[in-house]
């Protein structure tokens, strides 16, 4: 720990000539990125030095990618050019203030959670209200952490897993997407401030669906959040990301790195319900989402599951992935993007078949209303390894509306012939023949187009486990309320 | 119950019912026949309100209301059901979700509790078998994939479960199979009370064997043309509508 201190004195010292404020008490970096930005970071965390030199090349390459201008423009969204220096990079997570009841909640936040029909006891924990005795959140926390360590499974903040596991953390943080793998990948290796950590162990199967819900531990965690999980052979894991709840944030980039390991006979499925702040009416403020999700399926018979409901943010940006190293391994990835107002989403994904009989499923509903973009682009690559291998596309779009946009741009790249490729493809709007149909039997005009939207995105939410599908479900009726078609 | 005066109504430039009179009390069964394009559907999307079919003149009103100002869905929870001639596809949404989602529409208009998932089962497994048709059904998207025949008894099952106080059903026996025609008036004949009537579009002659109208009306482009009894329908099937068209241009070239 002494070198550790060491370091905190020389970046508090060296910090200083730029600037920054000296008291290593302090809780927030100083605006910009530097070296010392990292070094700050580390040393916060009081990480071991291989860390903090992973950091640190991952910071070069990024400033070598800033220099040379190497951001990435290919995807179809606009925005004004980021400036790097203007952002607090890392800040750590304050107690938020206790409310002693509903009463003192901001009554919007809390219309919107009755919109979402989350439980009182739910909204209070959300809210920061404190929660009485019968429903103490940390001790359920706290049972569910003990029945995990009982079979094994670690599941913990990443800061936490870098203390605990260091041995684990350095064997695959960045085994599946290295730090050099596109420029915002490297930005969040440099600075990532948390993140949730999972291992689950030869032949465990996790008898919950793990949410960060019961990780109270890396509640408020920053911007920039780093996840790994890893399923030893013949394991199962379900991870849930995100809470439906809305996020009245006005952090601007969230650069998140996730990486999911899957060795033989492992199943991971992992669900996500992204529901940022997506600006105002005019476009203004949000949250522009630039993330990078991929797993490996590394062992034989292997499968990777990804699932997303993305409602919110300004611009999402962001493509989940499987590499299908291991023979008979299974890639799946079921989405549905809404774009409304001013959002803008290029999202979708990249199959990458390297063993042989893989198999993938890229099933992407995108729904735009208002003036909203969407856009699919997917990537399904067939190396010429993988012998029979087979790719299932479908893309759907669904408008509301005629200033929305509804784009895919599907791309194949197959270096195998005995590859077997299927890809479907519609854009639909809601007929009114449709609407009238469900009016005459009934329904309100908002009521049908629910129902119809529902439908149309059927096929994802069922891969949902049940409570996240009827939040999911939710939560489009909240986001699409008061927009007709 | 319903009382219709003088009606016209276009579809974008062209006027397609031009002068209807149609007087339905409680209790009755009114059948509707005519030539292809004569106006039959039309009449029934204006009764039901289908956005896009323009009134420009006369009136219809419904159990005493003003019925044509009404929103489609409020006709719908009046009590007026038009079974499609062409039922649409809902992908992804279950007949049962669908049929409960619109029975609570009507249930909640009238100050009525909502039905639960039990409840609701409950009472479309009884109309189900009412109408002998196959569970499975209920389960699967709305009108996806079903035969012509089954889109066809699906309208007929929808308005047995929504049990509205006047069905137009816009030929609900077209493209069914002898028994499934039987099976249908069944359903029609059930939805039958001295509270509620019906109005029945069809080509056939042969659904009204089961389902005895009071009155059968002739429709030949835009208008009524002939009103008569039961025998009616017989004789349109045995000798077409020539003579009644020639009977049409007569009154339209002295009116
Ligand atoms: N959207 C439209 N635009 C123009 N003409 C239309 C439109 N819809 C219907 N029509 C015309 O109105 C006329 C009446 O159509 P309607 O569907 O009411 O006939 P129908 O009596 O139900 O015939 P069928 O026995 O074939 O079902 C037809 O000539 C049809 O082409
Ligand atoms: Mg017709």
């Amino acid at each position: 720990m002494t070198g550790t201190n060491q370091y905190v004195k020389d970046v508090a010292t060296r910090g200083y000539q730029y600037g920054f404020v000296t008291d290593v008490e302090t809780d927030v970096a100083p605006r910009g990125l530097h070296e010392e930005t990292v070094r700050f970071i580390s040393a916060k965390k009081k990480e071991t030095d291989w860390m903090l030199e992973w950091r640190l090349k991952a910071y070069r390459y990024f400033v070598s990618l800033l220099k040379k201008d190497q951001l990435p423009r290919w995807a179809n969204v606009k925005y004004p050019p980021i400036d790097f220096q203007d952002i607090i990079y890392y800040a750590a997570p304050r107690p938020r203030k206790q409310l002693s009841s509903l009463q003192e909640v901001d009554p919007e936040i809390l219309r919107t959670y009755e919109k979402l029909g989350i439980p009182l006891e739910e909204q209070k924990r959300l809210a920061g209200v404190a929660v009485d005795a019968v429903f103490d959140s940390v001790s359920v926390a706290t049972t569910y952490k003990e029945e995990l360590a009982k079979r094994g499974i670690i599941f913990c903040s990443m800061s936490e897993a870098i203390q605990q596991h260091p041995d684990l953390v350095q064997r695959y943080l960045g085994s599946v997407v290295p730090y050099t793998d596109n420029f915002y990948a490297a930005l969040n290796s440099a600075v990532f401030s948390d993140g949730s950590f999972c291992y689950v162990p030869q032949g465990v199967r996790c008898p919950y669906e793990l949410t960060t819900y019961f990780r109270i531990n890396t509640e408020g965690s920053g911007q920039f959040e780093r996840t790994l999980i890893v399923a030893e052979a013949g394991s199962y894991v379900s991870y849930l990301e995100g809470c439906s709840a809305p996020m009245f944030d006005t952090n601007q980039l969230h650069a998140a790195v996730v990486e999911l390991v899957a060795m033989e006979n492992a199943e991971i499925k992992y669900s996500t319900i992204q529901n940022w702040y997506p600006g105002d009416e005019q476009g203004k403020g949000g949250i522009y989402n630039f993330v990078t999700k991929r797993g490996k399926c590394l062992g034989k018979n292997s499968k990777i599951s990804w699932t997303q409901v993305e409602t919110g943010a300004a611009i999402t940006w962001k493509y989940p992935s499987v590499i299908l190293q291991g023979d008979n391994s299974v890639g799946e990835f079921y989405s549905v993007a809404l774009t409304k107002g001013y959002q803008q989403a290029d999202t979708g994904s990249k199959m990458t078949h390297m063993g042989r009989n893989t198999r993938s499923r890229i099933i992407a509903k995108t729904i735009s209303a208002g003036h909203g973009s969407g856009t699919y682009r997917g990537l399904v690559r067939v190396m010429p390894t993988a012998s029979n291998a087979r790719n299932f596309t479908q893309c759907d779009s669904l408008l509301l509306g005629d200033q929305c946009g509804a784009h895919t741009t599907p791309y194949v790249e197959v270096r195998n012939n005995t590859a077997h490729l299927e890809h479907e493809a519609f854009t639909s709007r809601v007929s009114e023949e449709q609407l009238f149909y469900c009016n005459q039997r009934g329904l309100s005009p908002e009521a049908a187009q629910a129902l119809i939207i529902n439908g149309f995105c059927k096929e994802v939410f069922k891969q949902l486990p049940f409570e996240f599908a009827v939040e999911a479900t939710r939560l489009l009726e909240a986001n699409l309320e008061g927009v007709v078609g | 119950m319903l009382e219709i005066r003088n009606l016209h109504a276009s579809v974008g430039e062209v006027e397609i019912l031009k002068g209807i009179d149609l007087q339905v009390k409680p209790g009755e069964v009114h059948a509707i026949m005519g030539p292809n394009g004569s106006g039959k559907s039309t009449l029934a999307y204006v009764l039901a309100g289908k956005p896009g079919y323009v009134v420009t003149a006369g009136e219809v009103t419904f159990l005493g209301k003003d019925l044509l100002p009404m929103k489609p869905e409020d006709r719908a929870r009046a009590g007026l059901f038009l079974s499609f001639q062409h039922p649409l596809e809902i992908p992804g949404v279950r007949l049962d979700q669908f049929l409960r989602a619109g029975i609570n529409g009507i249930r909640k208009s009238r100050g009525l509790e909502e039905l639960d998932v039990l409840k609701f089962d409950r009472h479309l497994v009884k109309k189900v078998q009412l109408l002998e048709m196959d569970q499975g059904l209920v389960r699967r998207s709305v009108n996806e994939g079903f035969s012509g025949g089954e889109r066809k008894r699906n309208e007929v099952l929808q308005m047995a479960v929504l049990e509205p106080t006047l069905a137009i059903l816009d030929e609900p026996d077209s493209g069914l199979d002898i028994d499934a025609v039987q099976e249908a008036a069944k359903g029609i004949n059930q939805q039958r009370g001295p509270e509620n009537a019906t109005i029945l579009i069809t080509h056939y002659q042969r659904i009204l064997n089961y389902v005895v109208p009071d009155v059968v009306h002739v429709l030949i482009n835009g208008r009524i043309v002939r009103s008569g009894g039961k025998e009616l329908a017989l004789e349109v099937e045995a000798q077409g509508y020539e003579e009644l068209q020639e009977a049409e241009a007569t009154l339209r070239s002295s009116g």
